[in-house]
């Protein structure tokens, strides 16, 4: 029987299916599930990486070790793990090696919006894009076999609706390949510039090889129906296009969006009276088309910017306008919000009453930035806010670096930020660090990490000590603050931010939302008691809200974490056993 | 294009159990032999924001998503986002609406109004509404999260969809010692 799969899920099975052996990830959305359904298997070793850098040499040497590999990370993890990601295209594969990159056209959950299939033409990778859950399984173990035949890694790529989509799979039985011999080979596996150059020239051919194979591969698919349109596509555009057009355009699915044909895709154009090529984000297949000589219809008429739908390719190809029911209201945005209990809001609250410059990092702290807290100046990318703040104190001078903070969460401080204290330490700046340590990897929905003390089983491991680590580089004043206490750690921050050297505050307490996390009874608002004054609502708690003038606190939302009672001047806010 | 395909709409604010319900009607649909595309939103949109999840069947299904004036049906989990997301709503299409109201943030913190009049404005309009007050419900049913599965009861009354397919998929989605409840808030929801 067919099974619902989410497309991450379906890449798993794929993973399975091909008979993997070793997966290294870092968590990213919407990349993530892909791990952790992978881990469901027995068959596959699964690991969380420090970060997507990690993660992809890890995969590389099980390549070199014989055993077939893979690693996943969202788009811009993807430049992270880009330096080894590079190089070992030189390499190739001993046994097949795959790294899966989600991007997130729309950014449902990203910094920016960058299309990964400028990787690959950049790495002279080959790179498949499925566009529903039973490619993901079919593409994922066709991608082990390109990258055995052709040795080369190979890039599989999704985006947001393929991995988050469930959609009707047939599921097959795991192949069993034997592990590789590993033969030593320092002309092919040691990359010293006279080793390397040769290697280029391999790429170069392997390229031209690939090519060839695209031109009869069957998953460039041409479907031929009305020929007055022809659409070039692939991926979830194929999904938007097909659905907008139906039998009333022929389609060519690329499923192999690097490197891509030639004669196949001049074969189709001449087949059809207008040529369109409907793709997210950059021009990548538009810009193809035009240098070998063909003139599609391309971002002259869709957006480089955000998703393409259904409903943009009708209106843009066949001008037909959507309308859909409406009523006369302005209703208020309902942005994302630290959930109720979240050890982030006191130190938020704290921070901005302190009037500081906070360096922001990702993670769902960045939701610091929101009102009311408002309490973040910069986001860039991991790890961007430790070794930033350090520029900013650096141009700014002393005057800046006691006014100035970095805040940044446990697992993304392992990503990324570690290297930015050690240039603080090194490089001496007076900056202030606060490790947002929540215990766990939060944004991405609770992926363990090398700080909770277990790995992605569940299982004990190693955990690092941030406090040692901290003070291991070079940071003499480390010390740790529970952000429930407002007032430790209002304390905490002005020490630190009025001492001559460089500290590290660990603000230090569980993410609300994990399950061991034991919560008091709720809070409830003694009415008589409740002046009107608003002072509650400065946390941006969604629990609490105010009727007829008065605060009043959800039960069914609050999980008794005390924040508003600290602030709540005339003690309306109290225990709901002391109410009554 | 593709008019045989349906298309739920599921809205509601992160953290109510708009993703369970989603999978609820995504196994009950492969059960009457449909295709069927399920798309979810992940990570940040789900900490409190409004979240939307997409539902699709029929004989073949392509896109994932539903757009403007798509949605045969919305199902929303609060009434905020019922209007919110109106103008995904085919004409004739049916809203299915918790009452519940929840307050964004701009509300919580008194920088704009909770708006009034929504249910009204709706059937002023001509749209075909169902409300309803699933989280009395769902905690008549033994917990106030199962306003998923009441709201999935009243679906099931308005879909093609037999009684007993919803039943079994109930029991082979959520967890066992769940179970009962899911299935007394489904009835309640069925009989509202």
């Amino acid at each position: 029987m067919k099974k619902l799969l989410l497309g991450n899920e379906a890449v798993a099975r794929g993973l399975y299916e091909a008979g993997v052996r070793v997966v290294s990830s870092y968590p990213g959305t919407p990349s993530t599930e892909i791990t952790e359904f992978a881990a469901t298997y027995p068959e596959i070793y699964c690991e969380w990486a420090p970060n997507e850098k990690v993660a992809c040499e890890a995969a590389i040497g099980a390549s070199f070790g014989g055993a077939r590999s893979f690693c996943a990370m969202k788009h811009v993890g993807l430049n992270v793990a880009a330096d080894p990601f590079f190089t070992v295209s030189y390499i190739g594969a001993n046994a097949g090696m795959v790294l899966a990159v989600a991007d997130d056209p729309g950014m449902h959950s990203s910094q920016n919006e960058q299309d990964s299939r400028n990787y690959a033409i950049g790495a002279k990778a080959p790179m498949l894009e499925p566009a529903d859950s039973q490619e993901c399984i079919e593409f994922t173990k066709l991608a082990y076999e390109i990258s055995e035949q052709f040795d080369t890694p190979v890039m599989l790529r999704l985006t947001t609706r393929i991995s988050h989509s469930r959609s009707l799979c047939d599921l097959a039985d795991r192949e069993e390949p034997e592990l590789k011999a590993y033969v030593k080979n320092p002309q092919k596996n040691v990359m010293l510039p006279a080793n390397a150059r040769p290697r280029h020239v391999f790429v170069e051919e392997r390229t031209k090889k690939l090519i060839e194979w695209a031109e009869t591969a069957a998953i460039n698919r041409v479907e031929m129906h009305d020929t007055k349109i022809g659409v070039i596509t692939s991926g979830a555009s194929y999904q938007y296009a097909r659905e907008a057009l139906g039998e009333g355009a022929s389609y060519l699915k690329l499923g192999m969006v690097n490197p891509l044909p030639v004669k196949l895709l001049q074969d189709f154009a001449a087949k059809v009276d207008v040529l369109y090529v409907v793709e997210e984000l950059d021009d990548v297949i538009e810009a193809h088309c035009v240098r070998i000589g063909l003139h599609p219809i391309g971002k002259q008429l869709f957006p480089r910017c955000g998703e393409l739908s259904q409903k943009l390719v009708r209106e843009l190809i066949l001008g037909e306008k959507a309308e859909g029911s409406a009523i006369e209201l302005n209703a208020p945005i309902r942005p994302p919000v630290m959930c109720c209990g979240c050890p982030h809001r006191g130190l938020f609250y704290v921070l901005k009453q302190e009037k500081v410059y906070v360096s922001g990092d990702i993670g769902c702290y960045t939701l610091g930035a929101s009102a009311p807290l408002s309490a973040m100046d910069t986001c860039v990318c991991m790890g961007a806010s430790v070794s930033a703040l350090h520029g900013y104190n650096k141009a700014r001078g002393e005057e800046a670096e006691h006014k100035s903070v970095a805040v940044i969460g446990d697992s993304t401080f392992i990503h990324s930020g570690i290297t930015g204290l050690i240039n603080i330490a090194y490089n001496n700046s007076n900056s202030t660090v606060i490790i947002l340590d929540n215990s766990i990897t939060g944004m991405t929905g609770h992926q363990q990490n090398p700080t909770t003390g277990k790995n992605i089983y569940g299982d004990p491991a190693s955990a690092v000590s941030l406090e040692k680590l901290a003070e291991a580089v070079g940071i003499r004043r480390v010390r740790v603050v529970d952000p429930y206490d407002l007032e430790e750690t209002r304390k905490a921050i002005r020490e630190e931010l009025a001492a001559d050297e460089a500290s590290v505050i660990i603000s230090r307490r569980p993410c609300a939302l994990l399950k061991y996390v034991k919560h008091k009874a709720p809070l409830k608002v003694e009415n008589a008691k409740c002046v009107g004054c608003k002072q509650c609502l400065n946390i941006g708690c969604p629990a609490i809200s105010i009727k007829n003038g008065k605060s009043v606190i959800d039960h069914t939302q609050c999980v008794g974490c005390g924040v508003c009672k600290s602030l709540c001047r005339p003690g309306a806010i109290v225990e709901q056993e002391a109410a009554e | 294009m593709n008019s045989n395909v349906k298309s739920v709409l599921i809205v509601g604010v992160g953290g109510q159990g708009t993703l369970l319900a989603s999978r609820l009607l995504g196994n009950a649909v492969i059960s009457c032999k449909y295709d069927v595309k399920v798309s979810e939103v992940h990570g940040m949109s789900q900490r409190g924001g409004s979240v939307v999840t997409y539902v699709r069947y029929g004989e073949h299904v392509n896109s994932p998503i539903i757009e403007t004036g798509e949605a045969d049906v919305i199902i929303s989990f609060e009434l905020l986002e019922a209007a919110r997301y109106l103008s995904f709503l085919k004409k004739g299409g049916t809203v299915i609406v918790n009452t519940q109201q929840i307050d964004p943030m701009p509300v919580v913190t008194g920088a704009a109004q909770y708006p009034g009049q929504i249910l009204e404005k709706m059937q002023d309009a001509g749209i075909h509404t169902v409300a309803i007050d699933a989280l009395k419900l769902a905690e008549e049913a033994g917990s106030s999260k199962a306003v998923n599965v009441v709201l999935m009861g009243v679906v099931a009354r308005h879909m093609e969809i037999d009684k007993d397919v919803w039943i079994q998929t109930i029991r082979e989605t959520v967890p066992a010692k769940f179970v009962e409840m899911n299935l007394k808030a489904f009835e309640l929801g069925f009989q509202a």
